[in-house]
């Protein structure tokens, strides 16, 4: 049977695109802005910020009139709620692309500490859990979502490396790189929690899709 | 804003949690929640492969269910799917309909309610009902309430007197119509109406209380008041509600179970179906997909 | 004006037309009774009997015989039809059995009234030697009211809802309780309904009571159900028919008609009355 519903569904799930794609967007701008100290483009992230956090309020509030309006069971439901955990998600993520920049902007007018090969590597794996969590969200897909939990070791495994080698071959080696060694790591750090915030948007997703709760019961992933 | 403070002082101490949240199976797997031991309880009334037919027509298909005692299950499921059917067996209301035919088991507390060694208004006694339009006998309202106590044998005015009153309180109804005794039942409202078929069905004292669409007739307040009443005498009875209203079902019961087209589809705790349904046809029906 | 709206208007007129037609007709009886009855109606009239070979004096004797015959008949009746449509609504098998029995209730109700008259006659008359008698009269006015009062109750119990029993059976009550208890009561306007018309046709009838209870002249009233009784309409068919001063009697007779008239209305405003009381405290 057709149901109007299932249109506002439909809007509600391009709105999320759109979120998705905005984070994913700001995300590559605020790490280009920081590779290439950049301060016009790290300036946009901060400002394009705005259009999120417009945006995200707009979903918030067409998912509770959503709820509110045509009182959604099961399936439904679940979608809804896992909309509204994907905004709040995207959001901070854009929040957090906002903070690279800042880093960006600390760092632009001082010497290069090193040419950036990790943190573009840590951005990347940031994108395509971002991207491959709203691809799951759209297609249903729970083998996309799993796929997307189980990239987060990587980004650990990175943002581990990155801390290594600025604690032990800058900050410790010569104190004075200290200033500009810590507005890496902060980045470092930045990206590994959008990596973060990816995950749990696919472990959402999987609990739309398939009822399962896997978030904090990682044995349920398998 | 009021009542949040009040819930929020309420649950100070860990103890007044809510029983789910203290050692309910939070954020557990709910694909994979048991059915059977979904209460922890011997069941009140335990259907066995119950088939039944009107004349020819098969109305209901190898139903198999159980319900908890102190619980309140709902059936829902579109019209003509045998949920109304289903639960005027546990009563044996069946048997005013000429021609039907009903194989299979229902017991009540492990007792076949369908041996002919079981007597159909000692049953009836036992297992009450509440239509679904108020229907109310012709007669004031104490005598509506003493009716059942008359017809099983009470004759002690007082007893009769003290039960009436005592009825009339369990059913919410009676601060409104206490000075009403004398009335005409049929001079209360649709919902008053409904209470009081409520409180005679209490009169005499039952185990489990059937609602067949208890709601179907009455505006939104009134309706409001009977889902209370339901929620406050699951304390002491097992109640099965039959309903067309999904929101009404997942308000006031604990296990849910669908019907569709005679067959049980899918039964199982109320927040479990009404969040993630097993049988897409569940699906499809408690999402309006239905058709 | 529209074509329809016209037609509409005319269709009304037609109807009210009928009505007032109707109006007219009973209005000219009560009339043409009321004329030539109300001047001898009196309190000499009421109460005593009549005297100079019916020129003179009362029909109380008459009205006293009426009233027996019709109570009797509602006493052998109402038990015996309310009984039968019990039966035929509660507890018959539904099927032909039932239809058929209804259709020859509803025949009977057709069977001309003289044919009552003689099967009394022959049966409780001759047969079980009651005599032309009270008791004779009012069984065979009673056996013509009881497709009254069965097809009344019977329209009255079905129409009592199918909840109500549900309710009544749901709180272990048995069938009989229900019926007794639930069912009857509610029925019980729809059947006084039944009483009322029959109360109206038995007291108005002359052919039942013509070979089984009425006589031209009783001297003073009945001292048991083995008396022969005169009757109101009897009464009036002999005035007119025998006798030896056709112009006394004739205006008696009006004044008797009127009075049978008076008669019936009033027992029929009293079962309306008590019906409309029923309905009070039932219905709020």
């Amino acid at each position: 049977m057709h149901r109007h519903f299932d249109e506002e569904l439909q809007h509600l799930k391009n709105d999320i695109l759109k979120m998705g794609a905005l984070a994913q967007e700001a995300i590559m701008n605020a790490v280009d802005a920081l590779k290439n100290r950049d301060k016009a483009t790290a300036r946009k992230v901060i400002d394009s910020d705005v259009e999120m956090d417009r945006l995200e309020l707009a979903v918030d509030e067409k998912c509770l009139d959503l709820i509110a309006l045509h009182q959604p069971m099961a399936g439904d439901l679940r979608f809804i709620t896992t909309a509204i955990k994907l905004n709040a998600e995207l959001e901070r993520i854009g929040d957090l692309a906002v903070d690279v920049a800042q880093r960006a902007l600390e760092i632009s007018d001082k010497p290069l500490l090193k040419p950036l090969v990790d943190i573009p590597r840590l951005a990347d794996v940031a994108g395509r859990m971002i991207g491959g969590a709203i691809e799951a969200f759209i297609k249903g897909d729970t083998a996309l979502a799993k796929k997307v939990v189980l990239t987060d070791p990587e980004a650990d495994e990175l943002k581990r490396g990155v801390e290594k080698e600025l604690i032990y071959d800058y900050m410790m080696k010569d104190g004075s790189t200290a200033d500009r060694a810590v507005q890496l790591l902060l980045a470092a750090r930045h990206l590994e929690r959008v990596c973060d915030h990816a995950v749990g948007m696919a472990e959402d997703i999987i609990y739309m899709v398939d009822a399962r709760v896997v978030r904090h019961h990682p044995e349920e992933l398998k | 804003m009021h009542d949040l403070n009040v819930d929020y002082e309420k649950q100070m101490g860990m103890e007044n949690f809510h029983p789910a949240l203290v050692k309910g199976p939070v954020g557990v797997n709910m694909n994979s929640l048991g059915e059977a031991d979904l209460f922890g309880a011997e069941p009140k009334i335990s259907a066995r492969g119950v088939n039944f037919y009107y004349g020819a027509k098969r109305a209901l298909n190898n139903i198999t269910i159980d319900f908890s005692p102190r619980r309140v299950t709902s059936i829902i499921g579109p019209s003509g799917c045998g949920k109304s059917t289903f639960i005027r067996l546990l009563n044996r209301m069946h048997e005013l309909v000429p021609g039907s035919r009903l194989e299979g088991e229902i017991l009540i507390d492990g007792l076949d309610i369908l041996s002919p060694a079981c007597d159909a208004a000692e049953l009836r006694k036992r297992v009450g009902m509440v239509f679904q339009k108020p229907n109310p006998f012709p007669k004031t309202v104490f005598e509506n309430i003493a009716y059942g106590l008359e017809v099983n044998g009470v004759t002690d005015r007082h007893v009769i007197e003290e039960k009436v009153v005592d009825s009339l309180q369990k059913a919410a109804l009676w601060g409104e119509i206490k000075d009403r005794l004398k009335d005409s039942a049929l001079g209360l409202s649709g919902g008053q109406q409904q209470r009081l078929c409520i409180a005679r069905c209490l009169a005499v004292s039952p185990e489990v209380i059937l609602f067949d669409e208890p709601c179907a007739s009455l505006d939104p307040i009134s309706t409001a008041k009977i889902e209370e009443l339901i929620l406050t005498l699951k304390k002491e009875y097992t109640i099965v509600i039959v309903t067309h209203n999904m929101q009404q079902a997942a308000r006031v019961s604990d296990q849910t179970a669908f019907f569709l087209m005679g067959d049980l589809i899918e039964t199982g705790r109320t927040d479990r179906i009404f969040k993630a349904p097993r049988d897409k046809r569940t699906e499809d029906y408690i999402t309006g997909r239905f058709g | 004006m529209k074509r329809r709206d016209i037609v509409q208007k005319l269709g009304f007129s037609a109807l009210f037309a009928c009505m007032a037609a109707n109006i007219v007709f009973l209005g000219s009886i009560l009339f043409f009774i009321a004329a030539r009855g109300l001047s001898s109606i009196n309190w000499e009239f009421l109460t005593q009997a009549p005297r100079d070979s019916m020129t003179a004096g009362g029909v109380a004797p008459a009205i006293v015989g009426t009233l027996y015959l019709t109570l009797g008949a509602i006493i052998f009746a109402l038990p015996l039809g309310v009984a039968c449509a019990v039966y035929l609504t509660e507890y018959s098998p539904k099927g032909w059995i039932v239809n058929v029995l209804r259709i020859s209730i509803n025949n009977l109700a057709g069977v001309p009234s003289v044919v009552f008259g003689l099967f009394g006659l022959t049966v409780f008359v001759k047969y079980f030697g009651f005599g032309v008698s009270i008791l004779s009269g009012s069984l065979t006015l009673g056996i013509l009211a009881l497709p009254l009062i069965i097809s009344a109750s019977q329209e009255a119990m079905t129409a009592v809802p199918q909840s109500i029993r549900e309710a009544s059976l749901a709180l272990g009550a048995t069938h009989w309780e229900t019926i007794r208890r639930v069912v009857l009561p509610a029925a019980l306007p729809g059947i006084l309904t039944g009483v009322i018309l029959s109360v109206g046709r038995v007291a108005g009838e002359t052919a039942p009571i013509l070979f089984t209870a009425a006589a031209f002249y009783v001297k003073g009233y009945p001292h048991s159900v083995f008396s022969e009784v005169m009757a109101l309409p009897y009464h009036i068919y002999a005035l007119m028919t025998e006798g030896t001063h056709p112009e006394e009697q004739t205006r008696i007779a009006y004044a008797s008609s009127l009075l049978l008239l008076a008669l019936v209305l009033s027992v029929s405003m009293l079962a309306i009355y008590i019906r409309q009381r029923q309905r009070k405290t039932y219905n709020a």
